[in-house]
């Protein structure tokens, strides 16, 4: 079964074909990204974003379908995302993925955004089955979950306050470094000395599977505050904050494969790219004995891939959308249904 | 020539399909559905498509072009319109044709309460103190024809066509009186209550596409007028510091 896929929950504008049948996996996909765009105005204005996705979807269709060399008539259905994200965003691909498989005559499905993050390591060669653990971890989201088998996921754990990807993105703000933040604090880090500051593992001196990290933005702010004109703060205090941001990451997720018995760990989200939790997560999993999983680094962040592979598993499982087009802001990932067993 | 037409632009909702019109947008049958649904379109269109089609007996290949309503209203309608439209074109291997809410709305007045020569003055409320305005003139085909730009701007700067005309639209039912105040004159006729209709929108479309103006689903742009939406962090500090000087 071949499946398009539209991503445009956000600032990515992501198209994708992936095709079910033996051998045949992911057949094209492209990605256009609004960071240029959003870079002026300090972070994702939703209106612009809906704008622009509007003027870059139907170019990316053309060009996905060629590199698949397949025309609109071959596809056997049409994945969109339906949440959760910005509610003008995701009616512009869902909007246009729904009409096209109505003239079509094709099956259709609203995915769930963090669904298809989830899944996405499992378009990798030799892909790690359920049951697994899942985190989640982006600039909108750090959730842990437990997945006993595709669509059945129990959330164990999620941030009671700001997304990891966020505490580095204001972090990256407050020390003057360009949007988006992520990636800049990781290439300052990169630099830093380990041991001059340190930084609290918030939450990870009691029980539980939930995170905080405002508080640990808050004392990046004071030593910033107190040594932003001695040399090397900045590279220094960055990598003090990745040190805590990904140590308190990886001891939930030890925490959650210890509690759920599951030997898997799939990690998934832009915050998923960083270097230095790839390096942690992999020396506990050589540590605990567990199997790690991340998807390749562009499909880290949103795109179109993720949501024509979510798609095409559950209108393979007979899954379609036939209810009236809807999008949600807000969507728990629990509420879904789960694909049929077989 | 069959026109498929739908609009989403405002809090109507509505999807028509004009079978065998001229090139004037005349002749034919046409078969409308239209509901006044506020934040239901994107649930609502899909199916009017369907009816429609089914109700003619055709196919979605069978009409030549795909007509939307490419604003000015609301941004999000606006982009419901065209997102719809861009899918329906591409599944079907058809053009898209966009046509003004604003002519849509003046057409609407032509065939209701238009005498020949009046002119036709379509205003949108656009929020912010602010109308989407525009002045169109009514050909011998009865079919309107632009008078000038499409604008967003205060109410009480909307210059009144000249010689007699009819005010429409939700724009003229919320400035009424800031309107007439900075005209000195009144409108012959009025309906403030009016709202676009893809019925009038498939007429307009009909002469585009027969003067060869449909176009690729690609090309297709909507128009929102109101094209500053967000400061710029430069501008945030610039506001801040006129705010507190």
């Amino acid at each position: 079964m071949r499946v398009l896929g539209l991503e445009t929950s956000c600032d990515e504008t992501g198209v994708a074909v992936y095709d079910t049948a033996p051998g045949r996996g992911l057949l094209a996909h492209a990605l256009h990204s609004q960071t240029a765009l959003h870079l002026a105005y300090g972070g994702v204005v939703p209106e612009l974003a809906s704008r622009d996705h509007v003027e870059r979807l139907v170019p990316l269709i053309r060009r996905t379908l060629d590199e698949a060399g397949l025309g609109v008539a071959d596809l056997d259905g049409v994945a969109y995302t339906a949440g959760p994200g910005l509610v003008g965003a995701l009616l512009v691909g869902a909007g246009l993925g729904r009409a096209l498989a109505f003239a079509l005559g094709k099956p259709a499905i609203g995915v769930h955004h963090m669904e298809g993050h989830l899944l996405a390591p499992l378009m990798e060669p030799d892909p790690p089955g359920p049951p697994f653990v899942a985190l989640l971890v982006s600039g909108g989201h750090t959730m842990l979950l437990e997945v006993a088998a595709i669509g059945r996921y129990r959330l164990l754990g999620e941030t009671l306050d700001d997304a990891a990807g966020e505490a580095f993105d204001k972090t990256a703000k407050l020390m003057g470094l360009p949007y988006p933040g992520g990636p800049a604090i990781a290439r300052l880090a990169a630099g830093g000395r380990p041991d001059r500051f340190t930084f609290p593992r918030p939450m990870t001196d009691r029980p539980g599977l939930d995170f905080s990290f405002s508080g640990l933005k808050t004392q990046v702010l004071l030593a910033w505050q107190r040594h932003r004109d001695e040399p090397d703060a900045a590279a220094d205090i960055a990598r003090a904050f990745e040190e805590a941001a990904t140590e308190t990451l990886a001891i939930k997720c030890r925490r959650a494969l210890a509690e759920t018995g599951a030997r898997t760990l799939v990690v998934a989200g832009g915050v998923g790219a960083n270097r230095r939790l790839r390096e942690r997560l992999a020396s506990a999993a050589r540590a605990d004995g567990f199997r790690l999983a991340f998807p390749r680094p562009e499909f880290c962040t949103d795109n179109g891939a993720m949501i024509a592979f979510a798609g095409a598993l559950r209108l393979a499982a007979g899954l379609a959308d036939d209810a009236p087009l809807h999008v949600r802001a807000r969507w728990p990932l629990e509420s879904l249904p789960a694909l049929p067993a077989g | 020539m069959h026109v498929l037409a739908l609009d989403t632009t405002t809090e109507a909702c509505s999807v028509a399909l004009i079978v065998d019109a001229t090139a004037e947008g005349r002749g034919g049958r046409l078969r409308e559905r239209f509901e006044i649904a506020p934040r239901r379109h994107a649930e609502l269109v899909l199916p009017m498509v369907g009816s429609v089609l089914a109700e003619a007996g055709l196919a979605l290949r069978d009409v030549d072009a795909i007509a939307f309503g490419r604003g000015p209203g609301a941004f999000t309608g606006v982009r419901l319109a065209i997102a719809i439209a861009q899918g329906l074109a591409l599944g079907a291997d058809r053009p898209v044709v966009p046509v003004s809410t604003l002519a849509t709305l003046a057409q609407g007045a032509v065939a209701r309460r238009v005498a020949p020569g009046d002119r036709v003055l379509a205003l949108i409320d656009a929020r912010m103190g602010e109308v989407y305005a525009g002045a169109f003139a009514v050909d011998d085909e009865g079919l309107v024809r632009p008078l000038g730009d499409e604008r967003v701007l205060p109410p009480g700067v909307v210059a009144a066509p000249d010689g007699p005309f009819v005010a429409v639209g939700s724009g003229w039912d919320a400035h009424r009186d800031v309107l007439l105040a900075s005209w000195g004159r009144s409108p012959v006729a009025d309906d403030g209550d009016a709202l676009p209709r893809a019925g009038d929108l498939a007429r307009l479309a009909a002469r585009e596409l027969a003067a060869g103006r449909a176009q690729d689903a690609a090309r297709a742009r909507p128009v929102y007028l109101r094209d500053k939406v967000a400061l710029t962090v430069d501008e945030q500090v610039a506001a801040r510091a006129l705010g507190s000087g």
